[in-house]
């Protein structure tokens, strides 16, 4: 490798994105540049330097405000202006050896990101940057060499199909990529793209599991390059996210690099406009990037009225917001196939008649609202109404504090609002910090009344509760749950527990077992594990379905309904893995208890309310027996028909069989039985083609042996295959096996 | 906060909550009921002769008790039906020609009727015309064989005789302050009609109609429900003391008891709860919160007053056919439109198995004050179909409450699939009334793209955020004790809005002119934060943030805003000046509105103080309006 020799020579200076060496006249529109550069360079590397950038030189830092104005004025004529919810985005993806297997889930977030750029932002401008390849594409390099293993898959562009193409496929990278030289290249785009126009509209996306090292600068730590990349990040207002996945450690990686990793990546957030998150499992990778852009508004700017005397100004925004379901319109297919401007809309028009049969219609002005109370409607019109109405003046005022044991969690009643200190009031944000601590110190929360604007018809009352700021940078802001009045509580009476005949109480073992349980299935954080399911990182399954599905039918219009994603299968079922770790609690805590249908009822013809997914490996087992046992809602027990293997639902059949409970041969059966499955797949395959399905049987024939414990009876061979199918050299591994 | 969206719609909820629908009244569920309040003479004894509270009888609380609750009714259930019936008269009025029984009605309603506006009012003002109308009379006298308790039964039965009992729900309220209406009786008289009138109870209950007794108690005098009225109304011994311990002495107790007692527990769904693989229990849920909105809007003809029906018709946009409902949707995707079949859609949405399905369990801590999207649904374990469901849930719940963890499950059913948070909530009692039952809140948890990072919105990297000082916390604090609300509690206020909505309904549905005043008891309370301790926290407080500064920031930022103003204003005047230059009524008749520019029409609009959002065809629509005005 020629390029290796001289990159590790210039390992310092390959981290400049030095524009020094570009068309004379771009330079010197851009002094920014050469500031840049020289901030990275500090005094060494001066080769670099070109005779142009010299002479503005002596004292780099000095000429910078001489450097901006003139960099200002000539920005504004070239750069393209976004609205105000456009953004550019750069996403830098390490594809080296170590991320190979959750690349996956990385393309999957990474389309579905794209997809709905597509449909919200069709505006927004993507480019997509991997390292850790084989192959070197980048400026930075062309210019100043180095950076190299730095791909440049696509240039900032306006979003298109063929993004979320490309981002369907990545490639599979070589090398062990340098997160920050992946860096500098992004920024080296958003920066020549948009130069210091956009601030705060420019992001960068890292996806990486930060297991390979950085290359050491000459001069300066790493964390002082680091710094002075920051700078440049406050300076043009880029925004830098970093989803770290760092799932089960492989057994090669390097601890002391990772740390070092880590150190760095914690720099940023403290630094300027950026953020690292951590992520542990497929899923909350999935979770981890926010897919669509949604500029907030504030619902309410003004005073939050503490009394007459004490006014804090404050603004409120949605913290939580549900995103729905898209909205589809109705389809008609009544315009001829030929029409190729045809809408295919469907208009519901609705009209009003004073009988069922009536021809005429009461047109607008004829009509009148009227309201119901009890049998009576009362007609009003709208212009009577609003000036009857409760009208209340706009303003958030506090009526006072109250213990926080006083507020019920389950009395929230909506999304929840956040309140901010109004920006740039040193004295707003003083307050809402000394009021958040003390009420986080004295566990308190504050009660308000809330209009948030002239002419709403409605109070709310809720409850403001501290959220407190672990990061310097970030101010300290109130979470405000809207809290029920008094009709909106229906005080139902219902039996006391301890009232409650003896033979319904739980005795000592049965409670004694579901302690452990509890304790057990924990998914809370823990010394070396994070908090699993966080609400925060996890995806919509049924948005991440139907985007799928988008996808599916653009390219195939009869395509199926998708089944659901095994990562997303991770949110709608427990954790195998989680249930098999604690199998004696989970067995100890099944067997004290027992659930019987009541013999008084008749029995129903299906499980109630059985609903199934779609598509689901279970539906199957669902059909083919109908006389499911009411017990029985996970399709396992379904079992006792089933003897053998067969060639059409194996893997349903498997997992029946090996949770047939009448006799231990079952297990042993089944194991051998799929496992002469996948052989004869295998064998019978034809350059490969069953090559999927037998991956699908090893896989079911894997989560079968964790689930009943029997992961020593997994033939040896299996393991082999099932290693080699992470490393995605399967077909070397099929030779082994034959 | 959808009532910004759309001021006039102030309640309506712009989700399809399929739980709401679930509980909101429908025809189908009403409940039938007999208020039957005792007249007697010492009834109408004042309530506190010691007099700390006003003068006011037994009778008038239990009015004033059926009244609030015949608001609530017809508010939240209008499709129920009432009666009201008075027993212990001089005059009687019923059917069966009963002594001693009165039936109260008013105008064209039948005696057990949905509850009507005028029935409330003339109720509500009973009390004056009482004694010359129906009169007050002992109905049970030593000597006698007449059984006006008896009678009131019967009379309440053949009311309740209207509907079938497996459609509606069926009872008798009664009340009253005689815990032994045959203690003068003696001997095998009092034996006899006691009996008799037990026996009478037991057919209506037989019925399917419940007995609900409303003791109005005497300060310091026991009503001994064991005398007669524990036989009457089944309550077992071990339930008395319970039984009266959750029976109010006030008025105000009173009216709560009722309103709890109110409305009959509705199950939204029962749900099978799969707990791990091959164990699963069943439970029902309820909507204990929900926002309640007012009744619907139907549309009227303006002449007649008579409700208009509305149909809807399907039109293709392309050939401008009538069609049927389509079963396909589309949505517009790379430059094509990608069609669903209804069947599809529904197949994306259900991604579970289960209806809930427990994944795990986590530190309370875990479940933060953001993750909440809409009202918990509370969870109540039920035996009817499948036998140790209850035990199972009683045992988690108890582990739950003593690890103090909650439950993350998967609630799959496929309207509305979430990821829920299940808290344990034990049950709390206020003096022997139960507060919060024992059972478990599901809480509605937002995905990753339901949650938005606000808190880094304003960051500025030059500037550390300013956070406030021990010194100003400890001032905070200090105000924070001064302006304690004591035992706040959720049920404390009512919505003014809704009060105001029915009160205006109430007043014009009786023809009323003047609109009854609303108290909004959302208000702060003024005279508590103008006394001087109050005050001088908050000088402390306001000091230690602002120094001197406080009124210069807050002038300073008025300033901002009526420069804004200012700039607005101006505006306004160009605008006016600008829109002289045309004839508007001129353009707009000759049709040549279309060939201004955009910036002209708005002018037109902001002289006229008119929104100027929308296309310009829309601007054009809306100057062509003003100009017909």
């Amino acid at each position: 490798m020629e390029g290796e020799a001289g990159f590790s020579r210039f390992s310092c200076s390959t981290r400049s994105p030095s524009t020094g060496l570009r068309l004379p006249g771009y330079v010197s529109a851009s002094p920014q540049f050469f500031l840049f550069s020289c901030g990275r360079e500090l005094q060494k590397a001066p080769s670099f330097l070109t005779p142009c950038q010299n002479q503005e030189n002596g004292s780099h830092f000095s000429s910078s405000l001489v450097g901006v104005s003139v960099s200002e004025a000539s920005w504004r004529s070239f750069p393209p202006l976004m609205a105000r919810n456009k953004e550019a985005l750069v996403v830098l993806l390490d594809v080296g050896p170590s991320m190979h297997h959750i690349l996956p889930d990385v393309e999957k977030i990474c389309s579905i990101l794209a997809q709905k750029k597509l449909i919200y932002s069709k505006y927004d401008e993507v480019g997509v940057v991997l390292f850790g390849t084989e192959e070197t594409e980048n400026e930075v390099a062309k210019e100043v060499g180095g950076y190299g293993h730095v791909f440049v898959l696509r240039n900032i562009k306006v979003v298109d199909g063929d993004l979320v193409e490309a981002l369907k496929k990545l490639p599979r990278g070589t090398f062990c990529g340098d997160f920050l030289d992946a860096i500098v290249v992004g920024m080296d785009m958003l920066i020549k793209k948009y130069g210091l126009t956009n601030k705060g509209k420019k992001r960068m996306c890292l996806i990486t599991d930060g297991c390979s090292e950085i290359k050491d600068s000459h001069e300066g730590s790493k964390e002082d390059q680091v710094n002075i990349i920051a700078e440049q990040f406050t300076r043009y207002g880029l925004k830098l996210e970093c989803i770290v996945f760092r799932g089960s450690l492989r057994p090669d990686a390097n601890e002391t690099v990772m740390a070092e990793n880590d150190r760095i990546l914690n720099v940023f957030p403290k630094k300027t406009y950026a953020k690292t998150i951590y992520v542990e499992n497929p899923t909350s990778l999935l979770g981890a990037i926010k897919t669509r852009n949604i500029f907030p508004v504030t619902i309410f700017r003004g005073d939050l009225e503490i009394s007459p005397q004490l006014k804090i100004k404050v603004w409120v925004y949605k913290k939580s917001s549900e995103e729905k379901f898209p909205t589809l319109k109705k389809y008609s297919d009544k315009a001829p196939q030929t029409d190729k401007f045809a809408t295919h809309e469907v208009k519901v028009d609705y009209e009003y008649k004073n009988h069922e049969n009536s021809i005429k219609y009461v047109p607008p002005d004829q009509r009148i609202k009227g309201y119901q109370y009890g049998p009576q409607v009362v007609p009003i019109s709208s212009d009577e109404w609003d000036a009857v109405k409760f009208k209340p003046d706009k303003g958030v005022k506090l009526l006072g504090f109250s213990d926080a044991s006083n507020i019920m969690r389950h009395h929230y009643m909506k999304d929840v609002n956040i309140f901010v200190a109004e920006p740039g009031d040193i004295g707003a944000t003083l307050a809402v910090s000394a009021l958040a601590r003390a009420m986080k110190e004295m566990d308190k929360v504050a009660i308000l009344r809330c209009v948030w604007r002239q002419g709403q018809g409605n109070v709310v009352i809720g409850a403001l509760t501290p959220n407190l700021s672990d990061n310097d940078l970030v101010a300290d802001s109130f979470f405000f749950n809207i809290l029920p009045f008094a009709e909106d509580i229906r005080e139902f009476t219902f039996p006391s527990f301890s009232n409650l005949p003896a033979s319904v109480q739980p005795n000592d073992d049965q409670q004694l077992a579901t302690d452990n349980f509890v304790q057990m299935l924990d998914l809370g954080p823990s010394n070396n594990r994070q908090e699993e399911l966080l609400p925060d990182f996890t995806p919509n399954p049924v948005l991440e379905r139907f985007y799928n599905c988008l996808e599916l039918k653009a390219q195939n219009p009869d395509a199926m309904v998708p089944p659901l994603d095994k990562t997303i299968r991770r949110i709608t079922e427990p954790d195998a893995e989680l249930f098999a770790r604690n199998k004696s609690i989970v067995d100890a805590f099944r067997r004290r208890f027992e659930v019987k249908p009541n013999p008084k009822l008749k029995k129903s013809s299906k499980p109630p309310g059985q609903e199934k997914p779609s598509g689901s490996d279970d539906e199957k087992v669902l059909h083919d027996f109908p006389t499911l046992n009411v017990i029985d809602t996970t399709g396992i027990k379904t079992a006792a028909q089933v003897e053998k293997i067969g060639d059409l639902t194996p893997i349903q059949d498997f997992e029946a069989l090996i949770s047939r409970r009448d006799s231990p041969e079952w297990v042993n059966k089944a194991i051998k039985e799929m496992s002469n499955k996948i052989y004869d797949l295998i064998e019978d395959s034809y350059r490969g083609d069953n090559y999927p399905k037998a991956l699908e049987l090893l896989e079911a024939l894997r989560r079968g042996c964790i689930l009943e414990q029997v992961l020593n009876l997994l033939p040896a061979h299996c393991n082999v295959l099932l290693k080699s199918i992470t490393s995605n050299t399967f077909l070397t591994s099929i030779a082994i096996l034959s | 906060m959808e009532m910004e969206l759309d001021p006039d719609e102030v309640f309506r909820d712009d989700e399809d909550d399929p739980e709401a629908e679930a509980v909101r009244e429908s025809a189908s569920t009403k409940e039938l009921s007999v208020y039957l309040v005792d007249a007697s003479p010492r009834m109408f004894l004042a309530q506190s002769p010691s007099g700390h509270d006003k003068d006011e009888s037994y009778f008038h609380v239990a009015i004033n008790c059926v009244v609030a609750s015949l608001k609530t009714q017809i508010i939240n259930r209008s499709y129920d039906e009432v009666a009201i019936c008075f027993f212990n008269t001089r005059e009687k009025k019923n059917l069966q020609g009963s002594d001693g029984v009165f039936v109260f009605d008013v105008g064209d309603r039948e005696s057990l009727d949905r509850p009507t506006a005028k029935l409330i009012k003339e109720l509500s003002c009973l009390e004056e015309t009482f004694a010359k109308e129906i009169g007050s009379q002992y109905g049970i006298v030593a000597g006698s064989r007449e059984n006006s308790l008896y009678n009131a039964l019967w009379v309440a039965q053949a009311l309740l005789r209207k509907g079938s009992a497996k459609t509606a729900d069926k009872r008798i309220l009664l009340f009253t302050n005689e815990d032994d209406p045959f203690g003068k009786m003696k001997g095998a008289y009092k034996a006899d009609m006691t009996r008799t009138t037990l026996q009478r109870g037991k057919d209506a209950q037989d019925l399917g109609i419940s007995i609900e007794l409303f003791p109005l108690i005497q300060p310091n005098i026991e009503f001994d429900v064991s005398l007669f009225y524990a036989d009457l109304i089944g309550i077992e011994d071990d339930d008395i003391a319970q039984f009266i311990s959750g029976v109010g002495e006030r008025f105000e107790d009173m009216k709560y008891q009722l309103r709890k007692r109110m409305f009959k527990k509705r199950i939204v769904r029962r749900l099978t709860f799969s707990i791990v693989n091959g164990l699963s229990i069943e439970v029902n849920t309820y909507a204990l919160v929900r926002p309640l909105v007012p009744g619907s809007v139907v549309w009227l003809d303006s002449v007649t007053n008579q409700p208009l029906k509305i149909e809807r018709s399907f039109i293709c946009a392309d050939t401008g056919a009538l069609v049927q409902e389509p079963t396909k949707r589309f949505f517009p995707y790379k430059n094509m439109n990608i069609k669903f079949s209804v069947e599809e859609l529904a197949d994306i949405k259900r991604v579970s198995n289960d209806q809930l399905r427990l994944l795990g369990f986590k530190p309370l801590s875990c479940l933060k004050d953001y993750h909440n999207l809409r009202p918990s649904t509370f969870i109540f374990p039920t035996d009817q179909e499948l036998i140790g469901s209850t035990t199972i849930f009683i045992a988690l719940h108890r582990s739950m409450l003593r690890l103090q963890r909650f439950a993350v499950a998967y609630y799959g059913i496929s309207s509305h699939p979430r990821l829920v948070a299940l808290i344990a909530q034990d049950e709390i009692k206020d003096v022997g009334v139960q507060v919060e039952p024992p059972g478990m809140h599901m809480i509605y948890l937002p995905y990753a793209d339901d949650v938005r990072h606000i808190e880094e919105l304003h960051l500025s990297p030059e500037t550390l955020a300013h956070q406030a000082s021990e010194e100003q916390i400890n001032r905070a604090a200090a105000l924070m004790k001064r302006m304690d609300l004591k035992d706040f509690s959720v049920c404390q206020l009512g919505n003014p809005a809704l009060q105001r909505h029915y009160g205006i309904l109430q007043a014009l549905a009786l023809e009323e002119d003047d609109l009854p005043e609303i108290k909004d008891e959302t208000n702060p309370d003024e005279e508590g934060l103008s006394q001087p301790g109050v005050v001088k926290v908050i000088e402390q407080f306001k000091h230690s943030i602002f120094g001197d500064r406080y009124e210069s920031s807050r002038s300073a930022s008025d300033e901002k805003r009526s420069e804004a103003s200012k700039k607005r204003k101006a505006n306004a005047e160009n605008a006016l000046k600008e829109c002289e230059n045309y004839d508007w009524a001129e353009l707009a008749s000759s049709g040549k509105l279309m060939s201004l520019t955009v910036a002209d029409l708005k002018c037109y609009l902001m002289a006229r103080g008119l929104p100027l959002s929308g296309k310009k065809e829309d601007l054009i629509g809306r100057i062509k309006m003003d100009l017909r005005k």
